[in-house]
């Protein structure tokens, strides 16, 4: 039994490769510690979205009525296929985790080139929804237009789900779920921004083989902010496209 | 006892990779899903459908946390961390509505 | 009392060791781009010392303002501004960082025997948000400032004011992450960075204190964060979430506030008591009683502070039942709290007390943490609340727990580790009567407060009825022998860095590996790796210690 924590002894270098950080031990403990450090990040984002998942619940019960003629607005084509994008790109997101432990780095860089594509699809997909609702004045502010929900049949969507006329004050409800929808696509949008970003920047170094000679970490740590982003849709498509589609 | 810290627990993205098979089931799976959820909304399931819904989206969320993000296969502390957000968004969630539910007896 | 357990080095041959942190790089350049935990510890407590007497400032014009009952010295709408400006600077750029981003990121890699936090980087990225978000700050209060409240309590926040909400929203959310990365750092490196033998449950409750505290930090602000972001859209786009001519419940935005700030009064206070469990051991000589208890507690503190916000929300409009469910809850959460408490009073039992400053800080933490603390209860019961809630008594209430409470613990931890970071004492005699003036001007200036508020006087009011012109008046006086207890202390500190002895390693003789090492500590903390072998507080190892004589310094 020691009486002094300060004993000397060898410290052993066993390797020590150049990304391994000097207040790190070994480089198990750095994966292991940034790994971690990630997913506390992610719980941030976890509650950071978690603010408006409680503000959509709260309305959706207030404006049942409001937030169905809403999502009627919403296009289930390009739901469906936004939502088929994302979970195919953390597909390619995974497999890209799978070639930088395997060391294989054209796979890899095969894999972030078409979760990058993906991305950019989901992306473009999204500003095609968009534009729409700025044409028919579904966005919240001072151009909102209830002309949708007033008289369904001057509007095919809502004509094409068979809506009824809405009285006016429900028809106003309608701007909070639209609210709610681009606060949170939104919200969304730019996570997907981000990350597709910093894939761009990965697929150079990628390309330049730092991934796979055995430090993975930044792959991975990106695949589980990729991952989580894509949890975040798997939210959203049926919390505001799928609200209710039967007659 | 001359030796580094050892991390406290077995480390498992060097030891263990997902096959590229597992994935591609998930993947699978996780696209009809996607159908079965679409369809659903079809359906008139009155009070069940947002059930449905939100079971089916839940059941995908879980397995790209337990796959794609390698949870099931890490350690303790990773688990754990995940049920801390998931027990925290909930307490945000259900305690904040356990205001508006009760605010109007009935008319919720 | 002429009994001291303090133990320096002869002075007439003591010498600061030549190479420490401080010495080891020259150049700005050297302490901007630092990765150093120690140097951005340093960084931080010369800008909050700053943003706190800013903060300062403005709690000496409301109690200026308050010294007669007419609105006289500012306009009505300018004494909103001066208050809500004080309200955000000291509690996001003061409180929450006070304890955590200075001593926690000094000491917390020296507590657990690591070279640095896990996330150097992210360390410096803290210090440099908290700067940003503190500029904005400034910027705003030079711009015509903001007059919500720190609260920013919608439908005020959002549509009825012109004043600059939207960047004062912004200063907040960017100091927020100034938060998250902070706690982020700690929990990742508290899990994972410690050295040999360095078990749970031999970390110092200062540890134990930072980990919960670190937890509130990443699970709540984001929460505040998007709060702050709802508000920004709704000011500027109008979306309607918070506008009831719209469909929207103003009383989102407080379940969305609260939801962070409730577990932001813990985020503030955790680390606080994190000081006082070391200092109170250090001063008693003696372990901390009941170590067990007092680490659960600091989680359970934690956990519970998650579930009881709505008692910020009593006669908001929530509903009866939320009332009654939030109010239970906030019996419980009173009870972790009265545990350190206390277990603090068995350490001091039987215990070989000496009086330094740090020890009279605690002392006075002791005594006003409680009084502030049984003030929460009385206001966590529904039915007291709507009669003193929104009066000075809560105004009390939470001087009494943050100044008389978490200053008063910043303080002593100042004191108890200034040895460890800058290698020099303190001066001993002005210390101990800039404790004690701080106590008197504290208690003059806030227990009249709890008074005024049971008599009904409304908070936030720049004027007031004519009969609590007296007990402004005292408050008033208070405030100026507080403001000159807290003057004194920037005084001697920065004089003590020229002309104070020479500490040496550990002048206190206190246990915990910080004080194994050298004063300054070395930019890479330990020469080798320490293998923890003792309990915490274990002052027989110590005895032991002394008796081998190990020399550690280096230099």
């Amino acid at each position: 039994m020691s009486d002094s924590p300060a004993i000397v002894h060898e410290a052993d270098h066993h390797e020590h490769p150049a990304y391994l950080r000097h207040h790190f031990e070994s480089v198990e403990q750095q994966a292991d510690t940034t790994n971690f450090a990630m997913w506390l990040f992610l719980l941030t984002e976890v509650m950071f979205f978690g603010g408006l998942f409680t503000a959509y619940l709260i309305y959706r019960n207030w404006y049942y009525q409001a937030f169905v003629a809403g999502s009627h607005q919403l296009s289930i084509l390009w739901g469906t296929l936004n939502t088929g994008v994302l979970i195919s790109s953390s597909f390619t997101m995974a497999m890209g985790v799978w070639c930088a432990e395997t060391r294989r780095r054209q796979g890899l860089v095969l894999s972030l080139v078409i979760t990058f594509v993906l991305g950019l699809v989901f992306l473009g997909i999204k500003s095609i929804e968009y534009s729409e609702k700025i044409e028919k004045h579904h966005v919240p502010g001072f151009h909102y237009s209830l002309q949708s929900f007033l008289d369904p049949d001057s509007d095919e969507a809502a004509k094409a789900a068979g809506d009824k006329p809405l009285p006016l004050d429900v028809a106003r409800h309608t701007e909070v779920y639209f609210s709610l929808y681009f606060a949170m696509t939104g919200m969304h949008a730019l996570h997907m921004i981000i990350g597709i970003a910093i894939l761009g920047y990965m697929i150079f170094r990628a390309q330049a083989g730092a991934y796979t000679t055995g430090h993975v970490t930044f792959v991975e740590n990106f695949g589980l902010y990729w991952h989580f982003v894509d949890i975040i849709w798997i939210f959203l498509f049926p919390l505001l496209y799928l609200i209710s589609r039967h007659a | 006892m001359s030796e580094h810290k050892e991390p406290e627990h077995q480390d498992e993205h060097e030891h263990h990779i997902v096959s590229p098979m597992v994935y591609l089931t998930i993947v699978v799976i996780l696209l009809i899903g996607t159908g079965l959820t679409v369809g659903a909304s079809y359906l008139e399931l009155g009070i069940f459908n947002p059930i449905v819904a939100l079971a089916i989206a839940v059941i995908k969320a879980t397995l790209v946390v337990l796959f794609f993000m390698h949870v099931k296969y890490s350690t303790k502390l990773t688990k754990l961390t995940v049920g801390a957000g998931i027990f925290t968004f909930i307490t945000l969630v259900s305690m904040t509505l356990a205001d508006y539910i009760s605010r109007a007896w009935g008319k919720w | 009392m002429s009994s001291t357990i303090v133990s320096l080095p002869d002075q007439s041959t003591a010498r600061i060791p030549k190479v420490n942190y401080l010495t080891k790089e020259n150049g700005l350049l050297s302490w901007l781009l630092t990765g150093d935990h120690k140097r951005i510890a340093i960084l931080y407590l010369i800008s909050i010392t700053f943003f706190f007497f800013i903060g300062g400032a403005l709690a000496g014009l409301i109690r200026l303002e308050l010294l007669t009952p007419q609105a006289d010295l500012m306009a009505t709408d300018t004494y909103n501004k001066v208050f809500t400006m004080h309200g955000v600077i000291m509690i996001f750029f003061f409180l929450v960082p006070s304890v955590p981003a200075t001593l926690g990121n000094f000491l917390i890699p020296l507590m657990i025997g690591a070279k640095d936090l896990a996330l150097p980087k992210i360390n410096l990225l803290s210090w440099y948000l908290y700067l940003a978000g503190g500029t904005l700050a400034l910027y705003t209060m030079m711009t015509g400032g903001v007059d919500t409240g720190w609260t920013f309590t919608t439908p005020l926040s959002t549509h009825y004011l012109n004043t600059n909400v939207l960047t004062t929203g912004l200063a907040v959310f960017i100091a927020g992450f100034s938060s998250i990365f902070t706690g982020l750092n700690f929990i990742v490196t508290i899990h994972k960075m410690r050295c040999p033998g360095m078990t749970w449950f031999r970390l110092p409750l200062f540890v134990w204190a930072h980990y919960a505290a670190s937890i509130l930090m990443v699970l709540g602000t984001p929460v505040l964060a998007i709060a702050i972001v709802l508000v920004a859209l709704e000011r500027t786009i109008g979306i309607g979430v918070f506008d009831p001519t719209k469909g929207g419940d103003p009383l989102l935005f407080q379940h969305l506030f609260w939801f962070y700030s409730h577990p932001a009064v813990y985020i503030m206070i955790l680390p606080g008591m994190g000081v006082i469990s070391e200092t109170i051991s250090t001063f008693s000589r003696k372990r901390v009683f009941g170590y067990t208890a007092v680490a659960f507690s600091s989680v359970a503190i934690a956990v519970f502070g998650f579930f009881v916000w709505a008692h910020h929300m009593f006669i908001m409009g929530i509903s009866n039942y939320a009332m009654l469910v939030f109010s239970l809850l906030t019996m419980l959460v009173a009870v972790p709290s009265a545990i350190k408490i206390f277990n603090w009073t068995f350490t001091l039992y039987k215990g070989s007390i000496t009086f330094e400053t740090p020890m009279l800080y605690s002392f006075g933490f002791m005594g006003l943490f409680t009084i502030g603390g049984l003030t929460g209860v009385f206001l966590g019961t529904s039915g007291t609340d709507i009669h003193l809630t929104e009066t000075y008594f809560i105004v009390a209430h939470f001087h009494f727990v943050m100044v008389g409470g978490m200053l008063m613990a910043f303080l002593a931890g100042i004191h108890f580790w200034w040895p460890k970071m800058t290698g020099r004492m303190y001066p001993e005699k002005i210390s101990q009567l800039a404790a004690v003036v701080t106590f008197i001007g504290f208690n003059f200036t806030f227990f009249p407060q709890f008074i005024l508020g049971t008599l009904g006087m409304p908070r936030r009011y720049a004027a007031y009825p004519p009969e609590f012109q007296i007990l402004n008046v005292f408050s008033t006086a208070g405030a100026s022998i507080l403001g000159v207890g807290y003057l004194l202390p920037v005084i001697y500190l920065v004089w003590s860095l020229k002309y104070g002895e020479i500490a040496g390693s550990n002048p206190w003789q206190a246990t915990g590996l910080e004080w194994q090492i050298q004063s300054p500590p070395l930019t890479e903390n330990f020469v080798v790796t320490p293998i923890m072998d003792h309990e915490a507080y274990d002052y027989d190892w110590l005895e032991k210690k002394k008796e081998k004589e190990v020399v550690t310094s280096v230099g």
